[in-house]
C-alpha cells in the first residue's frame, strides 16, 4: 500500500473513531441532559381551605398564567399539616370541570316542552325574591325551607334566619352524624362534632366499628391512624367488610350486619365482669354504674355469638386488649352512623364503653378541644320564626333531635291525610337530595308539591334538573367564605380566599345571599361590602390581624390543656353533671335509659337477597366528586362487592355486569361490574356511594355504576332523634344481559306509557330536566 | 450530586392506598390525561376470614441496572442525578424499546410529545433544594420516604436497616432502588 | 385465592402491553428477508464466479435496498416522535441492539447497492453508466467496486447476517418479556430470515440449477429452524413460572391456533414436505411452497411481537 493511501486511511480512521466515540458519549459534553421541569410551580401561592369534602383542610393553591396548576397542603394548617388526600389535591378537577354550572337558569315551560333558559343574575334573583315573598305573604316565612351542605351554606343559613324560617336542615344530621352526637351528648354532655376530638395518634388500642379509615379519607384522622400504627398501636376492626383498616388490624371481627350493639354490650359484660374498668375514673365522674353492671349481666360473649356470629373467645380477647391499653383505648365513635334505626342506643353504647375504659378526656382517647373565639358579626337580631319547625309535626316525636331533620322537612312538603303540606318552597344549597335523602320517591313526590325550588350549586347534579331556578355558585377556589374556627387540639382560625376569579358567570355564596337579602327586605343583615370585609370586621373584634391570616392561611392560638390530667376541666353538660351511664333524660322520654338489645329489631335478608351496604372510596366524596375527571382517572365506576361463595352459587366472575333489585322491586337504573371477593360477609354486598348517576349533564359519571341511593326505598327512623337508618335494604342480582333484553322488549311498548305517566301520574308539572331515563341499553336510551 | 444515590422506601404498614400520591404527581408533573406515573397496587391473600391485604404505591424503580437505559438507542434514557433514571424528551424518538424492556411496565408514551415518560423522582424539585418528591410531600400517612441510600443517617437508610423490606421482581436483575417495608 | 387491583390504566400498557403494532412484524419480516437475500447473493458471488447467472438472479439483489427502505419506512411510522429519528445517529450504544440496528441499516445501503450494481446485467448497467458517469466519484467507485467483488460479497454476507440476527437479539435480550427472553431468538430470526429470503428468490424466474440449490438450502434451513424452535419452546417450558406462563400463550393461550397452523403446519412443515416430495420426484419446487414459507415467516414475527408484549413477570406474589 502506498504511503499516501496509508496516511489517508489512518486519518480517516482516527477521525472516524473520534466521531464515533463522540456519539457514544454526549458529543464531548456539548449535548447534555437538562432536568425537565414541568413548570407547575405557581407565580402566586394562595392559602385557603378545601371544599371537596367537609373536613376543610388548609391548602396552598399554585397559580400560574391565571390557572391553578396544583394544590398542596398548607404546612401551617393544623388539620392538613401540609398533606392532602387525593380529593384535595384533585381540586383542579372541580375548578375546570367542563360540566360546571355556568349561568343562572330559569325553568321555562313552553307548551309542554320543558327547558332551562339562561338568564341574567338580575332576572334569576328577582324570580327567587318574588317567589320567596309570595310564599311568605301567603303562608309565612316558615313555609320556606333550606337544605344546606357545605361551608358556603352559612350565608344561606344566615339569610333564612334573618327571613324568619326555622326550617334549616342539614342532611349531615339525620342522614349522617346525628345519632352519634345525640348519643354522646346524652352520655357526656358533649357532641362529638367535626373534626372529631378523637386522640387517634396517641391511642394504644384503636377500635373501629364500621369506620373505614383509609377509605374514609378525613385527612387528619388518617394521618393520626398512620401515626398510631407507627407507634405500635393495636387496631381492632368490627366490620362485615375487610376494609383497609381491617387489613391493618390485629383483630378483624367480621360481624353479621346489624348486630354491633350486641357486641358492644358483650364487651361491657366482659370488662365489667372481669373488673377491667377504670374504677377511679368512674367513681369520680360517672353516674349509673351499678345499674349498668346489672344491665349487662345477660350479655355474655356466648349470647353475643348467637346474634353476631363472632367467636366468643375473640370477643373476650378483644375486650381484654382494649382494657389492657386503657385509658389510651379509643373506641371510635364513627361518623356516618345511621344504619339500622337503633343508632342512638348504639352510639350511646360506644360512649359508655369509652367511659368504662376511662378514655374521655384522657390521652389516647378523646381530647378536650378548644376554640379560638371570634365574636360574631353584629347584626340586628333575627326575627322569631313564625310557625315552628316543620320537620316534626308532633313535638313528642324524636324528642331529643336538637337539629332539624332533613327528611322531616321533605315529608312536611307532602300533604298528609290531615291537611295541606306546611312547606311550600325549598332552597337547596350544595346538597344533592335525590342521592342524599332515603327513599328518593318521597323526595320526588315532595318536589312535585313544591310551589318553588331554587338550587345553588356548582355542578348540574340531579337536584338541579328539578329546580325552577338554578344559581351557579363559584367554586371554593374562586371565592371568599366565612372564616373557619373549629374546636380542635389547638384553637385556630382559617380563611378561605379567592385564588382565581370566578369563571363563567358564577358568583360566590355571600354575594348571592346578599343580593337575595336586599331583594327580600333584609339589607340590614348584609351591611358589609364583601365577605372579606365581613371577615376583617370579625377578626378585628377578636384582635387578630387579617393580613397575617390572608398571608398564612391560618392563625393558631395558644394551646390549652387537652386532657384532664393536664388540667382540662372535667365538665360534663349532662343533667347530673356527670357521665351518664344511665340516662335520666332517656328514661323520662320513655326510651331505654341504657342501650338494650331487642331481638327482632334487625331482620335477616330474605333468601337470595343480600343486605346493601355502602361506603367510601378514598378518591371520592360520593356524588360530590364522582364527576371530577382527575379523580375519575383512579376510579370512574363502582363495582358490587360479592362474597366469593355467594358469587360461586350465582355463577359470577369478577367483571360480570349486574343490576341490583331491592326487596320492594326497585331495580337500579344502570349496571355495575361484580367484584368477587373474600372481603365481604356472605350476608351483604357493598358498593361505593355516589355512582349510577342520572343527571345527563354530568357527562363523566352519568350512567356509570350503580346508585345505592335509589335502592334505599326503606329506612328505619331512630325514635330518639329521627336519624334515618339506611342499611335496611336487601338486594338481589339481575344479570345485565337479561335486564337489557327485557328492557329492549318493553321499550317499544313502554314509550307511550311513560309519556302518559308524566302527564298524569307525576302531576304533569315537574319533570327532571337533564336526567337520564330508566335504562340505557348499549348506548341507546330506552325507558 | 454525583455522590448521592437516591432511593425511595414505601411503608406498606401505613399506606392505605388512598392514591393521593397518584393525583398529586399528576398535578405536580402535568402528566397527560389518563396516564399515571405512579399507581396503587393491592394484593389480597388468604381465605375468608383469614385475609391479608398488601397495599403498595408503585412507580419506576430507578434501577441501578436499568434495562431501559441499556436498550435506548438514542441515549434519551440515561442515568441522571443521584443515579436516578431519566428521559431526555428531546432525544427520544419514541421507538418504545424502553417501554418493552421495563419489567415493571412503569413507562408510557406521552401523547403530547411522543416521548417516553415516567416517574422522575421529582428531580426538578430535588435539584432546586426541595427535600421531598411531590408524592412524598402529599402522602397523608407519610408512608413515602425518599433520600440518599449512601448516607447511613438518612431516613431511607435507617428504615432499610431496621425494618424488613422487599423489592419487586428481584429476579429480573434490575437492582431496583425502590423498596417496600413489610 | 389472590385478588389483585391496580389503579394504573396507561394506554397501550394496561391491561396488556401493545406498544408495538403491525409496523414492527412487517419490518422484522422484510428485514429478515433482505438478510437472506443479501447472504445468498453474497455467497453466490463468492462461489459462482464466472458461472452463468439468470437475469432474475442478477437483478434480485436490488430487492435488498428497496425492501429495506420499505421496512425502515414502517419502522419510522411506528415511532411516536418520528421527526426525532435522526437522534438514532447521534449516539451509538453498545448495550442497545436497537442502536446496532440503526447503524447496520445505514450500512446496508452502500453494501447492498454496490453489490446489486455489480450483478446488474449489461444492457441496464451500460445505460446507467451513460446517465451517471457525469457525476463526481461515480467512475472511480465503479472501477473500485469491480476490483473488489469478493470484498463486497463478504460484506454483504456479514451485514446480512448482522441484519438477520440483531432483531432477534433485540427481542431476545429483553428480560422483561419472557416469551422473547432467550439466546435462541437471534439464531431463530437469522435462520428464518435466510429461509424467507430463499423463498422470496424462488418466486422469480431463476434457472433450474439455481432453483434446486435454493430449494435444498431452504429445506435445510427449515429443518434447522424447527430444531431451534423446539429448543426455544423447551427452554421456556422448563423455566420458572414466568417462562411457563409465557409459553402458555402458544399452548392453550390466545395465540395457540395461529401459531400451530400458520407458523408450524403451513409455514414450516407443509413447505418442507412439499419441497421434499417435489425434489424426490425430480421436479423443481413451485411457487406454492415458497409462498407458504413467506406466510409462515411473517406469521411467526407477528405472533411473537404481539404475544411477547402481553407476557410479563408473574413471580411477585410470593415476595410479600
Amino acid at each position: 500500500m502506498k504511503r499516501r493511501e496509508f496516511i489517508r486511511m489512518t486519518s480517516y480512521g482516527v477521525a472516524g473513531t473520534a466521531a464515533l466515540s463522540g456519539v457514544s458519549t454526549d458529543w464531548f459534553g456539548l449535548y447534555g441532559n437538562p432536568t425537565v421541569d414541568p413548570g407547575t410551580e405557581g407565580e402566586r401561592v394562595v392559602p385557603s381551605f378545601c371544599e371537596l369534602c367537609f373536613w376543610k383542610c388548609g391548602i396552598l393553591a399554585h397559580v400560574k398564567d391565571g390557572r391553578v396548576t396544583k394544590i398542596k397542603g398548607n404546612p401551617k394548617d393544623p388539620l392538613s399539616q401540609g398533606h392532602l388526600c387525593p380529593r384535595g389535591t384533585g381540586g383542579t378537577g372541580l375548578l375546570y370541570d367542563p360540566d360546571r354550572l355556568q349561568r343562572p337558569m330559569i325553568r321555562r315551560e313552553r307548551r309542554g316542552s320543558q327547558e332551562f333558559e339562561e338568564v341574567s343574575w338580575d332576572a334569576a334573583l328577582n324570580e327567587v325574591a318574588e317567589n320567596f315573598e309570595r310564599i311568605k305573604a301567603r303562608y309565612g316565612a316558615s313555609a320556606l325551607a333550606l337544605f344546606s351542605h357545605g361551608y358556603g351554606g352559612n350565608w344561606m343559613k344566615h339569610l333564612f334566619h334573618a327571613y324568619g324560617s326555622p326550617n334549616i336542615a342539614a342532611p349531615s344530621y339525620a342522614q349522617c352524624r346525628g345519632p352519634r352526637d345525640v348519643g354522646f351528648d346524652l352520655t357526656y354532655g358533649w357532641g362529638v362534632g367535626s373534626p372529631e376530638n378523637t386522640d387517634i395518634k396517641n391511642a394504644r388500642c384503636l377500635v373501629l366499628i364500621g369506620t373505614h379509615l383509609g377509605e374514609n379519607m378525613h385527612n387528619t384522622q388518617v394521618q393520626e391512624f398512620a401515626e398510631a400504627i407507627r407507634n405500635g398501636a393495636t387496631v381492632i376492626t368490627v366490620d362485615p367488610r375487610f376494609s383497609v383498616a381491617a387489613s391493618k388490624s390485629a383483630e378483624w371481627m367480621p360481624i353479621k350486619p346489624g348486630t354491633d350493639l350486641a357486641l358492644i354490650l358483650a364487651w361491657m359484660n366482659v370488662i365489667i365482669g372481669e373488673g377491667f374498668y377504670d374504677r377511679e375514673y368512674l367513681e369520680a365522674y360517672a353516674y349509673g354504674f351499678e345499674q349498668l353492671r346489672e344491665h349487662v349481666k345477660p350479655y355474655t360473649p356466648e349470647w353475643a355469638y348467637t346474634r353476631t356470629g363472632l367467636d366468643p373467645e375473640q370477643i373476650r380477647r378483644t375486650a381484654r386488649m382494649m382494657a389492657g391499653a386503657r385509658p389510651a383505648t379509643l373506641v371510635h365513635p364513627g361518623r356516618h352512623v345511621v344504619w339500622y334505626g337503633n343508632d342512638t342506643p348504639r352510639s350511646r353504647a360506644v360512649a359508655i364503653l369509652n367511659a368504662l375504659l376511662g378514655s374521655w378526656g384522657r390521652k389516647g382517647g378523646f381530647f378536650m378541644p378548644s376554640t379560638l373565639e371570634i365574636p360574631p358579626y353584629e347584626y340586628p337580631g333575627y326575627l322569631d320564626p313564625e310557625g315552628g319547625r316543620a320537620d316534626r309535626p308532633d313535638s313528642s316525636q324524636y324528642p331529643l333531635a336538637d337539629e332539624v331533620l332533613a327528611q322531616g322537612v321533605c315529608n312536611a312538603t307532602i300533604p298528609s291525610g290531615i291537611g295541606d303540606s306546611r312547606i311550600k318552597g325549598w332552597m337547596v344549597y350544595g346538597s344533592n337530595l335525590p342521592t342524599t335523602l332515603p327513599n328518593p320517591e318521597e323526595t320526588y313526590r315532595a318536589i312535585q308539591e313544591l310551589e318553588f325550588l331554587v338550587t345553588v350549586d356548582v355542578l348540574p347534579a340531579e337536584i338541579v334538573g328539578w329546580s325552577d331556578v338554578v344559581l351557579p355558585e363559584a367554586t371554593y377556589l374562586e371565592r371568599c367564605d366565612e372564616v373557619y374556627a373549629p374546636a380542635w387540639r389547638e384553637p385556630y382560625v382559617a380563611v378561605r380566599q379567592e385564588v382565581v376569579p370566578p369563571m363563567y358567570d358564577s358568583k360566590p355564596g355571600w354575594w348571592i345571599a346578599r343580593e337575595l337579602g336586599q331583594r327580600i327586605g333584609l339589607p340590614e343583615f348584609f351591611p358589609w361590602k364583601d365577605s372579606m370585609e365581613y371577615a376583617q370586621t370579625r377578626l378585628h373584634d377578636a384582635g387578630l390581624d387579617c393580613e397575617v391570616l390572608q398571608r398564612d392561611g391560618v392563625i393558631v392560638g395558644e394551646p390549652r390543656p387537652l386532657y384532664f390530667e393536664e388540667g382540662a376541666p372535667p365538665v360534663f353538660y349532662t343533667t347530673s353533671g356527670k357521665i351518664e351511664l344511665y340516662s335520666q333524660r332517656l328514661a323520662e322520654q320513655g326510651f331505654d335509659p341504657m342501650p338494650t338489645w331487642h331481638d327482632g329489631e334487625v331482620e335477616d335478608p330474605p333468601r337470595g337477597y343480600y343486605r346493601l351496604l355502602f361506603g367510601r372510596s378514598p378518591v371520592h366524596t360520593f356524588s360530590r366528586t364522582t364527576n371530577n375527571r382527575l379523580l375519575s382517572e383512579v376510579m370512574d365506576e363502582n363495582g358490587v362487592w360479592v362474597n366469593r361463595e355467594v358469587a360461586e352459587r350465582w355463577g359470577f366472575k369478577t367483571g360480570d355486569r349486574v343490576y341490583l333489585q331491592n326487596q320492594d322491586g326497585v331495580r337500579s337504573s344502570f349496571s355495575a361490574p361484580v367484584k368477587v371477593t373474600d372481603r365481604i360477609h356472605p350476608d351483604a354486598v357493598f358498593v361505593v356511594h355516589g355512582y349510577g348517576r342520572k343527571a345527563r349533564r354530568l357527562r363523566q359519571v352519568y350512567g356509570k355504576g350503580i346508585d345505592d341511593a335509589e335502592l334505599i326505598t326503606r329506612y328505619k327512623t331512630d325514635p330518639v332523634m329521627g336519624g334515618t337508618g339506611m342499611n335496611v335494604n336487601f338486594v338481589t342480582f339481575l344479570r345485565a344481559a337479561d335486564v337489557e333484553a327485557q328492557v329492549r322488549q318493553e321499550g317499544a311498548e313502554g314509550a307511550q306509557v311513560s309519556a302518559a305517566e308524566e302527564e298524569s301520574g307525576r302531576g304533569g308539572r315537574r319533570v327532571a330536566l337533564n336526567e337520564g331515563v330508566t335504562t340505557e341499553v348499549g348506548g341507546e336510551v330506552v325507558s | 450530586m454525583s455522590d448521592v444515590r437516591y432511593g425511595m422506601v414505601i411503608d406498606t404498614a401505613t399506606c392505605v392506598g388512598c392514591a393521593a400520591c397518584v393525583i398529586g404527581c399528576k398535578t405536580e408533573n402535568d402528566t397527560p390525561s389518563e396516564y399515571s406515573r405512579d399507581w396503587i397496587y393491592t394484593l389480597l391473600q388468604g381465605e375468608y376470614p383469614k385475609l391479608r391485604l398488601t397495599i403498595e404505591s408503585q412507580r419506576c424503580n430507578h434501577c441501578e441496572n436499568a434495562p431501559c437505559v441499556e436498550v435506548c438507542p438514542t441515549g434519551a434514557s440515561h442515568y441522571g442525578p443521584g443515579g436516578t433514571v431519566q428521559v431526555n424528551p428531546d432525544k427520544c424518538s419514541g421507538c418504545k424499546a424502553c417501554i418493552a424492556a421495563c419489567p415493571y411496565e412503569a413507562r408510557y408514551i406521552d401523547p403530547r410529545s411522543g416521548a417516553a415518560d415516567k416517574c422522575t423522582f421529582c428531580m426538578h424539585r430535588i435539584e432546586n433544594g426541595v427535600a421531598t418528591t411531590s408524592c412524598q410531600e402529599i402522602c397523608p400517612t407519610s408512608s413515602i420516604h425518599f433520600g440518599d441510600l449512601d448516607d447511613p443517617e438518612s431516613d431511607v437508610s435507617r428504615l432499610l436497616a431496621t425494618r424488613e423490606w422487599y423489592v419487586l421482581k428481584p429476579e429480573a436483575g434490575t437492582q431496583p432502588k425502590h423498596f417496600y417495608l413489610r | 385465592m389472590n385478588e389483585i387491583t391496580n389503579t394504573r390504566h396507561n394506554h397501550l400498557i394496561d391491561p396488556t402491553m401493545h406498544v408495538w403494532g403491525w409496523e414492527i412484524p412487517l419490518y422484522l419480516f422484510l428485514g429478515g428477508m433482505v438478510a437472506g437475500i443479501m447472504i445468498f447473493t453474497g455467497v453466490r458471488m463468492l462461489r459462482g464466479k464466472g458461472e452463468k447467472t439468470s437475469t432474475a438472479l442478477s437483478l434480485l439483489p436490488w430487492t435488498a435496498p428497496v425492501a429495506i427502505s420499505l421496512g425502515m419506512f414502517f419502522l419510522w411510522l411506528d415511532l411516536e416522535h418520528p421527526f426525532n429519528a435522526w437522534r438514532f445517529y447521534m449516539a451509538f450504544k453498545l448495550s442497545s441492539p436497537m442502536s446496532w440496528g440503526a447503524w447496520i441499516l445505514l450500512g446496508i445501503y452502500p453494501v447492498s447497492v454496490l453489490l446489486a450494481w455489480i450483478t446488474t446485467p449489461e444492457p441496464w448497467k451500460g445505460l446507467a453508466r451513460e446517465k451517471l458517469n457525469g457525476l463526481p466519484w461515480v467512475r472511480s467507485i465503479d472501477a473500485w467496486v469491480h476490483r473488489r467483488i469478493s470484498l463486497l460479497a463478504a460484506l454483504n454476507i456479514v451485514m446480512g447476517a448482522a441484519l438477520g440476527i440483531y432483531t432477534g437479539v433485540l427481542l431476545g435480550t429483553m428480560a422483561s418479556r419472557p416469551l422473547w427472553n432467550s439466546a435462541l431468538l437471534g439464531p431463530l430470526f437469522l435462520v428464518s430470515g435466510l429461509s424467507t429470503g430463499a423463498a422470496f428468490m424462488l418466486l422469480f424466474g431463476l434457472s433450474k440449477e439455481e432453483r434446486l440449490i435454493l430449494s435444498r438450502a431452504d429445506m435445510g434451513l427449515i429443518g434447522v429452524e424447527l430444531a431451534i424452535m423446539a429448543l426455544w419452546i423447551i427452554g421456556l417450558a422448563t423455566g420458572g413460572s414466568t417462562s411457563q406462563g409465557a409459553v402458555a400463550m402458544l399452548f392453550g393461550g390466545p395465540y395457540t391456533a395461529a401459531f400451530w397452523t400458520l407458523v408450524i403446519a403451513l409455514g414450516l412443515l407443509a413447505p418442507l414436505l412439499g419441497e421434499w416430495l417435489e425434489l424426490k420426484h425430480g421436479a423443481v419446487p413451485g411457487k406454492g411452497t415458497a409462498i407458504l414459507v413467506l406466510l409462515g415467516g411473517f406469521a411467526l414475527r407477528w405472533i411473537l411481537v404481539f404475544a411477547g408484549q402481553a407476557t410479563g413477570w408473574v413471580s411477585d406474589i410470593a415476595m410479600r
